[in-house]
């Protein structure tokens, strides 16, 4: 009962739209790769999802083979990179109005070029009305799929792979969208499905759901019941009209019964006591906003109230809502909201979810890859593919028609491994990787946002200088100039499009941009430079470290560690200068930094420790390439190895900005190994282990990190976290609690950042930390 | 007001003074009025209620006139219900003991933090009333014996709340002060005759009587006090009301034990009521008796009589009280005992316009105590109570005595205006658990914006002729069958006025099928909800009472079947034959108890 608006004449689906043209490299892309269609009709909207491979360059490092080589030689870069076609595996959801189906099944007939596939799931209530169509156009067998089980399938999927998919809506205030971190466990949770009448599910585990109760006033009464009281014919039209209507001229108030007397009585006179109760007689008009009002209210109300009820019976305070009463339509969430904390005292709370309309596409077409077992990946939202949050809400884009023919998109990436917590995190249901929410921190966003803006000019210049033979790299530059930059403007009017705003999602969107427009590593180049030039000092570095005592060295590998994380192309106070003054260099970058006391200083208590027993196992998150990884990290890594302590080196899988990956990483290791017997006894007996993160972002998520990462971080017994660089220890994590000691440090290379944090620039965080007992 | 000052003890036709006293909004007429007093000719003893020789008050034209035209509609009161009427659900102990519990009870209205406690209730009922007990300022002049009296008993409000310089805020002087109810003397000749003494409402009197020789009013008065009888009986006539958001329900007891002697004392305005209200069965034209409810041949409070249930739209309370004011109903010196909203709402009414205090009384209570009443009576020898045999099965669906002996624990659904849920341990031990706005006047509301009806009888005989599938959307209009996976029945509603999305359906669809879906749209979701409070509070007697049911059998076997159907077999649903009068007796009761406080 979901979705079943469909039949009525009353949807928008009868009159068939076939005069749109579709820009193919927008809507439904990569459909010559696509395979595994479904579809999900609505009363008004279709969602098509499919199943497509992707295409795209990646820069691959690979080491020379050096035994017949002379390794001194000076110009000679340490290892070569090579672009290579990768074949990623992406899903495609594509939600248009019922007014195109018929242009858009033809265009996909048109693109369509594998024909392998022989069948399209189908599921709404629309799958029937539409199933010869579709039948005729594709020639594909519609199998048609359970509506409720496909919505649970979606809405698992979501929950599990999508951060800050959930939100709760609060009118008013700022921010109006809430996001919630990911819950560790999803289930169980209550799923109230406002179609044309109510579902209320409960979902307990991935596979097992009941059917628990359900109302037959839903989005149809507010439908039906509205036309007959205004004469509007539309949905939408209907909360539109709603939105601006007064329901005390038609609601019985307990103000109408008590009298003015309500303050006495302790209740609240604005209450409704009776819907609709004002308008028992034949003498008074009453306006169609009013009554629509009231409707709302009404329908809202009750739903809330049975929700409510059905949460108590079944000790259940996760409520999510979906359906195309709720879908985009903040009047609507609004008043099932304020209905949910009313009724339930604010035990219970309303939550909705960012790609809700997506859910049923998403069930059907699981239900039909199950033999691709989609749900043993971990998939990732690419900010780059998809339209955000009421990206076609007539309500929050009044420049948008409501009725243009908006598509409305979302795209999900198929990350190579499955990523979960890090075992260490203290309470990862409690855990928020972002450290400044800038949907609630206006001020922050505003700088952020034209900080990114202006900073985008430099990274097309480098995308363009990354890729010197290619003929198109200057065009495809410039798309993504145009990508990045609307959606900074999109960011800029709707905070909440993607989830929670913060830095880190502005540096993500970026690299799904780059990545989109094939940019895979615009820093490649620089960083196998930078790469060579710091392992060329590497030896000398250690010589000079190995000369002081030790509690000297102490200190002079922390400051090399901080040094090294000036060499931050992401930052632009630094870039400008990397720049201007290619000769800067490790020394340099020491004098730059902050004496101390530093702006945060627990040296001491560190320095305490380390005259302790050794840790058993650290785990160590490298940020930059060069310096910072090799003359930074490793001096520090192979002391920490010395004490006997074991190190597992993380690095991200893919490339963002100028941080040191994982293949990059391995080879700068072997190359270290070569001149270090330290680092290279480590590596032979697994005691210096190096790890992929399974992200490709400057920050870090410690609730989605490679599987195999944490397997091991449980097997070693990490006792010690190490977090390096402004993106992974002060945008990200500045505030995590872990289960064991941490350190976190960097260099704030960015002077707004470093003044709001009581500091300047190249202020230095050095944050040691013990768990409580 | 326009109790005259002077009034000596003597006939009864210079009530017309105070005949000429309403309807003047000015000072000068008020003045005026105590002028006309002056002769002596109390006032007090004005008859009215319909008794001749009352220039403007025809009996039919009079009490129950309403001011808004239109039938008496459905929907009982109130229900302090609200949009969102949450639950006591906080409530920690399931059975407290009665006192405890009957404060945390009532902090019913959940959700937005109204707090409502009876203690609250009560205390600001008195509060409230206090200053109206106040002496009232000099002016009238003729009262002064009682000055500081009250003024002691209105701590932190200010007594002159509605009267400024001793003119209210209506132009009209303030009326005297009540003089202390006195204990009804016995019946001439009874052997109980006790000297009279100070009775009621400690918290209105609590002060000795002031002499009971200052004025021959007085005097009037107090011998009026015997006319119920005994003494611990509260003065004739009997009444309860339940002030409610669409009807308001009265209940009136017709003593019919009435001596020869009594009769004889019976002032005249007392006995008019008494012919006017039972003689009649219908008042104005929206007023009605409902004669098929009358409980005969009982004892309430030592005397035999009928009890009568009379209804009136609520927006016909003005008229109501003008009346009040005409017939000089305050010189009889009844308690009005009144619940529901509307004794809120119109209390400065009756106290500014019609002189008279109201006792409000808290809604649920009465709603609770009138209905064990009533059970406990029987209905004139039947059961007051029943259920239907095979709800599930149209053919054989039969009303069926039920005894509620034991009623313990129920729920108890109360359908007016709006709808409130209570779960009831004991006969006071109970929580509100919840409500909803959208009850009876959600339905006549609907309906009259759908139909263009005008009555709930109207809306009732429509809906009896509908067929709510045409509107409804059913789960095999959707899945061409039923709805396996979940194992919904095809014949299940799945959308309610689903298929008036779309416009071929709305265009072709009757009057009959809207109000028919509107009946039982709203019926099934009060149903449902219902059903989900029995389950959270663990109760399987569910009770409906309420105007909502009032000749409303499609609801009544819809609910029968709701309960039993998704319950498969667990809950009953029992009705009451006085469907909505609950709450008005539940006040008339009140009265009795007040008395017997003494």
């Amino acid at each position: 009962m979901a979705e079943c608006g469909a039949s009525g004449s009353g949807s928008s689906g009868d009159s068939l739209d076939k005069s749109i043209t579709l820009p193919p490299d927008e809507i439904f892309r990569n459909l010559e790769n696509a395979k595994r269609f479904a579809i999900d009709i609505g009363g008004s909207l279709t969602k098509l999802a499919y199943y497509s491979t992707v295409q795209h360059k990646v820069a691959r490092v690979r080491s020379f083979d050096h035994s017949d080589k002379d390794t001194e030689q000076d110009h000679e870069p340490p290892y070569e990179i090579s672009v290579q076609e990768e074949v990623t595996a992406r899903l495609h959801f594509v939600k248009f109005e019922n007014t195109y189906i018929e242009a858009c099944l033809d265009f996909i007939k048109d693109h369509l070029v594998n024909t392998e596939t022989k069948v399209i799931q189908a599921t709404g209530g629309g799958a029937y009305k539409f199933k010869d169509l579709i039948e005729e156009k594709l020639q594909l067998k519609v199998d048609k799929e359970d509506v409720m089980t496909c919505l649970i399938k979606g809405c698992n999927f979501v929950l599990k792979n999508i951060p800050h998919e959930a939100f709760v809506y609060q009118k008013g205030s700022n921010p109006e969208f809430r996001f919630q971190t990911n819950h560790p466990s999803v289930f169980p949770y209550l799923l109230v499905s406002i179609g044309s009448g109510v579902s209320i599910v409960k979902v307990e585990t991935e596979d097992r759901f009941e059917w628990i109760g359900g109302s037959s006033i839903g989005g149809g009464t507010f439908w039906g019941l509205g036309a007959l009281l205004t004469k509007t014919k539309k949905f939408d039209e209907l909360l539109h009209l709603a939105s601006r209507g007064q329901h005390t001229n038609v609601d019985m108030l307990v103000q109408d019964i008590y009298g003015g007397a309500h303050q006495t009585l302790g209740l609240s006179g604005n209450l409704i006591a009776s819907s609709f109760g004002k308008s028992a007689t034949a003498d008074t008009e009453f306006s169609k906003e009013d009554m629509a009002k009231s409707l709302l209210h009404m329908i809202s109300n009750d739903i809330g109230q049975l929700a409510c009820l059905y949460a108590r019976l079944h000790c259940l305070d996760r409520v999510y809502f979906g359906g195309f009463f709720i879908r985009g339509h903040p009047v609507a969430m609004r008043t099932i909201t304020h209905s949910i904390d009313f009724f339930s005292k604010g035990e219970v709370q309303a939550l909705f979810l960012r790609h809700e309309g997506y859910l049923g596409a998403i069930g059907a077409f699981l239900k039909g890859a199950e033999q691709d077992n989609p749900n043993q990946y971990s998939w990732e939202e690419n900010y780059a593919g998809s339209s955000g949050l009421m990206s076609s809400s007539p309500e929050l884009c009044p420049t948008q028609r409501p009725r243009s023919g908006t598509f409305d998109l979302l795209e999900m990436d198929r990350l190579e491994r499955p990523l979960v917590n890090l075992p260490l995190l203290l309470d990862p249901s409690s855990y928020v990787p972002d450290t400044v929410d800038l949907t609630d921190d206006a001020l922050a966003r505003k700088y952020w946002l034209t900080c990114f803006e202006e900073a985008l000019d430099g990274v097309v210049k480098r995308a363009v200088a990354s890729q010197p033979g290619s003929v198109d790299a200057a065009e495809r530059a410039e798309k993504f100039r145009q990508k990045y930059w609307n959606k900074l403007q999109t960011l800029r009017h709707q905070p909440f499009a993607y989830g929670t705003l913060t830095v880190r999602s502005l540096l993500d969107t970026r690299e799904h941009c780059l990545n989109e427009f094939n940019f895979p590593d615009p820093y490649s180049k620089v960083k196998q430079k930078d790469n060579g030039v710091a392992l060329k000092c590497f030896q000398r570095v250690i010589r000079a470290l190995d000369a002081l005592g030790w509690e000297e060295r102490q200190l002079a590998l922390v400051k090399g560690l901080l040094a090294g994380n000036v060499f931050d192309w992401g930052a632009k106070a630094v870039s400008d200068v990397l720049e201007s003054d290619p000769q800067f260099g490790f020394e340099e970058a020491k004098r730059q930094l902050q004496e101390r006391p530093w702006l945060v200083d627990s040296y001491s208590k560190w320095l305490q420790r380390l005259k302790g027993p050794p840790h058993k196992c650290a785990l160590i998150f490298a940020d930059n390439s060069g310096v910072d990884v090799i003359l930074g990290v490793f001096p520090f890594v192979r002391e920490l190895l010395s004490r006997g302590t074991e190190v597992i080196l993380a690095c991200n899988s893919g490339p963002a900005l100028n941080d040191v990956t994982y293949s990059e990483s391995l080879i700068v290791a072997e190359r270290i190994a070569a001149m270090d017997p330290v680092v290279r006894s480590a590596l032979r007996e697994g005691r210096l282990l190096l790890m992929q993160t399974g992200s490709s972002s400057p920050c870090l998520d410690l609730s989605r990190l490679d599987k195999g990462l944490a397997v091991l971080v449980r097997e070693r017994g990490a006792d010690l976290v190490v977090i390096e660089g402004m993106g992974r220890a002060v945008h990200t994590n500045y505030h995590a609690a872990l289960r064991c000691e941490s350190l976190k440090l960097a260099v704030i290379k960015n002077s707004w950042l470093a003044e709001r944090l009581g500091g300047r620039l190249f202020s230095v965080i050095f944050k040691y930390e013990v768990p409580a007992e | 007001m326009l109790k005259l000052g002077g009034g000596g003890g003597g006939g009864g036709q210079d009530w017309a003074c105070s005949v000429a006293g309403t309807g003047l909004g000015g000072e000068e007429a008020a003045f005026e009025v105590a002028r006309l007093g002056d002769p002596g000719k109390a006032g007090c003893r004005g008859p009215g209620w319909g008794c001749s020789g009352i220039p403007d008050s025809a009996p039919g034209v009079g009490m129950l006139q309403a001011g808004a035209g239109g039938p008496a509609r459905g929907g009982q009161g109130v229900e302090e219900v609200g949009a969102p009427a949450g639950g006591g659900e906080e409530r920690p102990a399931r059975h407290p003991p009665a006192p405890a519990l009957r404060l945390l009870n009532r902090k019913p209205q959940g959700g937005s933090g109204e707090i409502k406690t009876p203690e609250n209730d009560l205390q600001r009922g008195r509060l409230s009333r206090a200053p109206r007990a106040a002496p009232p300022a000099p002016g009238m002049g003729d009262h002064g014996g009682q000055p500081e009296r009250s003024a002691s008993h209105a701590p932190g409000t200010p007594a002159g709340a509605a009267a400024v310089n001793g003119v209210l805020h209506n132009g009209f002087h303030p009326p005297p002060i009540q003089p202390p109810r006195l204990c009804s003397r016995s019946l001439p000749g009874g052997g109980d005759a006790a000297p009279p003494r100070l009775p009621l409402q400690p918290e209105l009197q609590p002060q000795p009587p002031p002499p009971q020789h200052d004025s021959p009013a007085k005097k009037c008065r107090l011998r009026r006090r015997m006319d119920s009888g005994r003494k611990n009986r509260p003065p004739f006539p009997w009444f309860g009301m339940d002030i409610g958001g669409t009807l308001v329900k009265l209940v009136y007891f017709e003593p019919k034990d009435i001596t020869a002697e009594e009769e004889q004392e019976e002032v005249e305005n007392l006995k008019s009521i008494r012919k006017y209200l039972t003689s009649n069965t219908a008042y104005g034209k929206t007023g009605i008796r409902d004669v098929h409810l009358e409980l005969k041949n009982l004892t309430m409070c030592g005397r035999k009589g009928n009890l009568h249930f009379i209804r009136f739209p609520s927006c016909a309370m003005h008229r109501f009280i003008q009346m009040g004011s005409e017939k000089n109903f305050s010189s009889l010196h009844t308690t009005l005992c009144a619940t529901g909203g509307g004794a809120f709402k119109f209390e400065e009414d009756f106290r500014t316009i019609a002189d008279l205090q109201l006792h409000k009384l808290d809604e649920l209570d009465c709603l609770i105590q009138g209905l064990l009443y009533v059970d406990s009576v029987g209905f004139n020898g039947k059961p007051e109570c029943y259920y239907f045999e095979n709800p599930t099965n149209p053919e054989l669906c039969q009303k069926r005595p039920y005894c509620l002996d034991n009623p313990y624990p129920m729920l108890l659904v109360n359908m007016g205006s709006g709808v409130s849920i209570l779960a009831v341990y004991s006969k006071d031990n109970y929580k509100r658990v919840t409500g909803t706005s959208l009850g009876g006047g959600t339905f006549l509301g609907l309906c009259c914006l759908l139909t263009g009806c005008e009555t709930f009888e109207e809306a009732l005989e429509m809906a009896a002729k509908g067929d709510s599938t045409n509107v409804d959307k059913l789960v095999k209009d959707i899945y061409g069958g039923d709805y396996e996976r979940f194992g919904l029945q095809g014949s299940a509603v799945a959308s309610s006025f689903g298929n008036m999305m779309s416009k071929e359906k709305r265009d072709s669809i009757s009057k009959e099928d809207l109000a028919r879906a509107t009946l039982v749209t709203i019926t099934n979701n009060i149903g449902s909800i219902a059903r989900m409070c029995a389950l959270n509070e663990n109760i399987d007697r569910v009770v409906f009472v309420g105007n909502f049911l009032r000749i409303n059998m499609v609801s009544m076997k819809l609910l029968a079947y709701a309960m039993d159907f998704w319950s498969k077999g667990q809950l009953k649903a029992l009705f009451l034959e006085h469907e909505g009068y609950f709450g008005a007796v539940g006040a008339l009761l009140e009265l009795f108890k007040m008395t017997d406080d003494q």
